[in-house]
């Protein structure tokens, strides 16, 4: 293990914003964390920056404790959400400003600088100051300043927020291609989890200073720990079951399932929902009736709002005309993921 | 839009203002600096004659000199204690910021001449200052060189200017984004590092501007000297008073204002563009 965050909790006066938190971080790995705005998600990042002490807990990097340093002591780099650019230094000054506060030595400095800026593809713009480059090119040097230092762990505080959606998708890839390419770790926080899912190894979902699930992108989408997880990673229908010997009940949707008797909650994605007419339904599917409510065309997809008994649930179907009344929809009893509350 | 005649009219006032209050007083000095005093009259006669009175005299040289030197004592003297005023409060002082802040502000609502007597009670010959030392018997007579030295007019006038030097720095140094000095320590520069490659950097533009405050303000002080100094501390702005006083010489008064404001304007000068240079937003 890289990282070991073991029962951190942080708290500033009488708020808890961290409630004993333990996750590991592998090696090599793109781990994010994910959550609203005052979930602790930065305020995790912080702690293992050194910017802010634990109240308790411990965090331990390669074996040694980690929390007791000061930030400059740590072999981490951050990259800031608002770049925290040295507005007084040239590009090519920010970039060197670590290898020259620590000691390297100043025959490798310009080279190691420059090697920097042009894998962030900005080594034109090396006398520029910070303040007459847009956002994405801040960006760019922002991340050179952090890689040149060659960390064991880089953490980025949710560094594509301040960018237009258009640069933020191309700086997505080139921040996925550069995290394989150089192996370091990246520990990414960002509330955008179509971003976390397109860049992740896995996802620690944070909710209120807890975690909700840590896992990869996939299986979080697949089987959602809890109610919160489904809702907050993709979108989902939320069926509150009743669960009577073997069968779970939701309205006049009914379907086996291993679970013990009682109240449940069951997510079920709105692509698991076919359509009638769709193949592949298995002996054991699940058919109802339903009036569709509303239908949004999405390109590919069609995205159904759909009246079942006076449930209402979304089904996305693959795009196929304009469809009204009643229709024949199913689904398969195992898509319907028992979540906890 | 305004219109062409409302702009007329709202101009109108703050240019007479400045005009009559400012242009005039100064182009009749720079007139004055050319004329010459003849058996105790007024002459509007053009000449160098001032000019070359003063180049020429050793006198107002030397305390013109002397006037420099003390602005320059005086200034860096509050630079020495404004800077770390300003960054422990800044920095460090939390939710004493307030407090601290007031305490820095009241002393400039107390009249300068409070002041200057105040000083006066601590360092005079039969002062608080004396006093303490001749109790603690670490003097046996009264040091006169406390009161009425060069002494006693930088320590009055840095009491009275450092809280200039603060208030320029300690806005220069709130306006440091305090991401950029944790972004410092990320990348493994400790405080003192930290200090001298990037806040101090970010915060000369207002060290410079309380500076020059603080040189500018000690330059033209006359009641200081007055107050405070003896002889040995006479600046050049009580000659230039005495000149338009008793000695009743206005043109040679005159020529020293000039160059006075000659001096001042171009310092100002020189450190605008510096803080232009200096600043990097």
């Amino acid at each position: 293990m890289l990282l070991e965050v073991r029962q951190v909790a942080k708290r500033f006066g009488a708020r808890d914003v961290l409630k004993s938190i333990s996750l590991e971080i592998a090696s090599g790995e793109f781990l994010t964390l994910l959550g609203e705005s005052g979930s602790g998600k930065t305020t995790l990042l912080r702690l293992i920056a050194g910017f802010e002490s634990p109240t308790s807990g411990e965090i331990w990097m390669n074996g040694a404790r980690l929390d007791t340093l000061p930030p400059y002591k740590r072999h981490v780099n951050t990259v800031f959400q608002h770049y925290a650019l040295f507005p007084h230094l040239t590009v090519q000054d920010n970039v060197a400003y670590g290898l020259r506060v620590t000691g390297v030595p100043a025959m490798e400095i310009p080279a190691r600088a420059e090697a920097a800026l042009r894998m962030v593809k900005m080594r034109e713009y090396a006398e520029a100051r910070p303040a007459r480059l847009s956002g994405g090119q801040q960006q760019r040097v922002a991340l050179a300043r952090a890689l040149v230092n060659r960390p064991q762990l880089l953490l980025l505080d949710e560094p594509l927020s301040a960018l237009d959606a258009n640069l933020r998708k191309e700086m997505q890839g080139e921040l996925k291609a550069l995290q394989r390419e150089l192996g370091i770790t990246f520990l990414f926080v960002t509330h955008d989890q179509e971003e976390a899912m397109a860049l992740s190894d896995r996802i620690a979902l944070l909710r209120d200073g807890e975690l909700e699930q840590v896992a990869s992108p996939r299986e979080i989408y697949a089987r959602p720990a809890t109610r919160y997880a489904a809702q907050f990673v993709g979108q989902t229908n939320l069926l509150e079951a009743e669960v009577r010997e073997g069968i779970a009940s939701c309205g006049s949707l009914n379907w086996p399932t291993t679970m013990q008797p009682g109240p449940a909650v069951f997510s079920l994605r709105p692509e698991a929902i076919r359509l009638g007419s769709q193949a592949g339904p298995t002996p054991y599917a699940v058919r109802f009736r339903a009036r569709i409510h509303q239908q949004v065309f999405a390109g590919s997809t069609e995205n159904l709002e759909v009246d079942c008994a006076g449930q209402v649930l979304r089904v996305r179907i693959p795009a196929r005309g304009t469809l009204s009344g009643e229709q024949e929809f199913f689904f398969e009893p195992a898509d319907a993921i028992l979540v906890r509350r | 839009m305004y219109s062409r005649a409302y702009k007329t009219i709202v101009s109108v006032p703050p240019l007479f203002w400045v005009g009559l209050f400012l242009l005039l007083p100064y182009a009749l000095m720079f007139a004055h600096s050319f004329w010459l005093v003849r058996d105790g009259m007024l002459v509007h006669e053009w000449n160098w004659q001032n000019y070359v009175k003063l180049a020429q005299s050793p006198l107002y040289l030397d305390v013109l000199f002397r006037t420099a030197r003390i602005a320059a004592s005086v200034m860096v003297l509050s630079v020495f204690l404004g800077y770390p005023l300003a960054y422990y409060m800044s920095f460090h002082a939390g939710i004493r910021k307030e407090l601290l802040y007031q305490l820095v502000i009241v002393p400039l609502w107390v009249s300068y001449l409070v002041r200057g007597y105040a000083w006066k009670t601590i360092l005079g010959s039969e002062g608080v200052l004396n006093g303490f030392l001749q109790y603690l018997h670490i003097t046996k007579e009264p040091v006169s060189y406390f009161l009425y030295s060069p002494f006693s007019v930088i320590l009055m006038l840095t009491h009275i200017y450092t809280p200039f030097v603060f208030l320029p720095l300690y806005a220069s140094l709130e306006h440091i984004p305090r991401n950029l000095i944790e972004a410092s320590h990320d990348l493994g520069a400790g405080p003192r590092t930290t200090f001298l490659r990037v806040i101090l950097p970010l915060s000369l533009p207002g060290l410079l501007a309380g500076a020059t405050f603080a040189f500018v303000l000690t330059l033209g002080d006359f009641l200081g000297p007055l107050l405070v100094g003896g002889p040995s501390s006479v600046m050049i702005a009580n000659i230039v008073q005495n000149l338009f006083g008793t000695a009743y010489d206005w043109p040679l008064g005159a020529a020293i204002s000039v160059c006075i404001l000659a001096l001042t304007i171009s310092l100002l000068f020189l450190t605008e563009r510096l803080e232009k240079r200096w600043s990097f937003r």
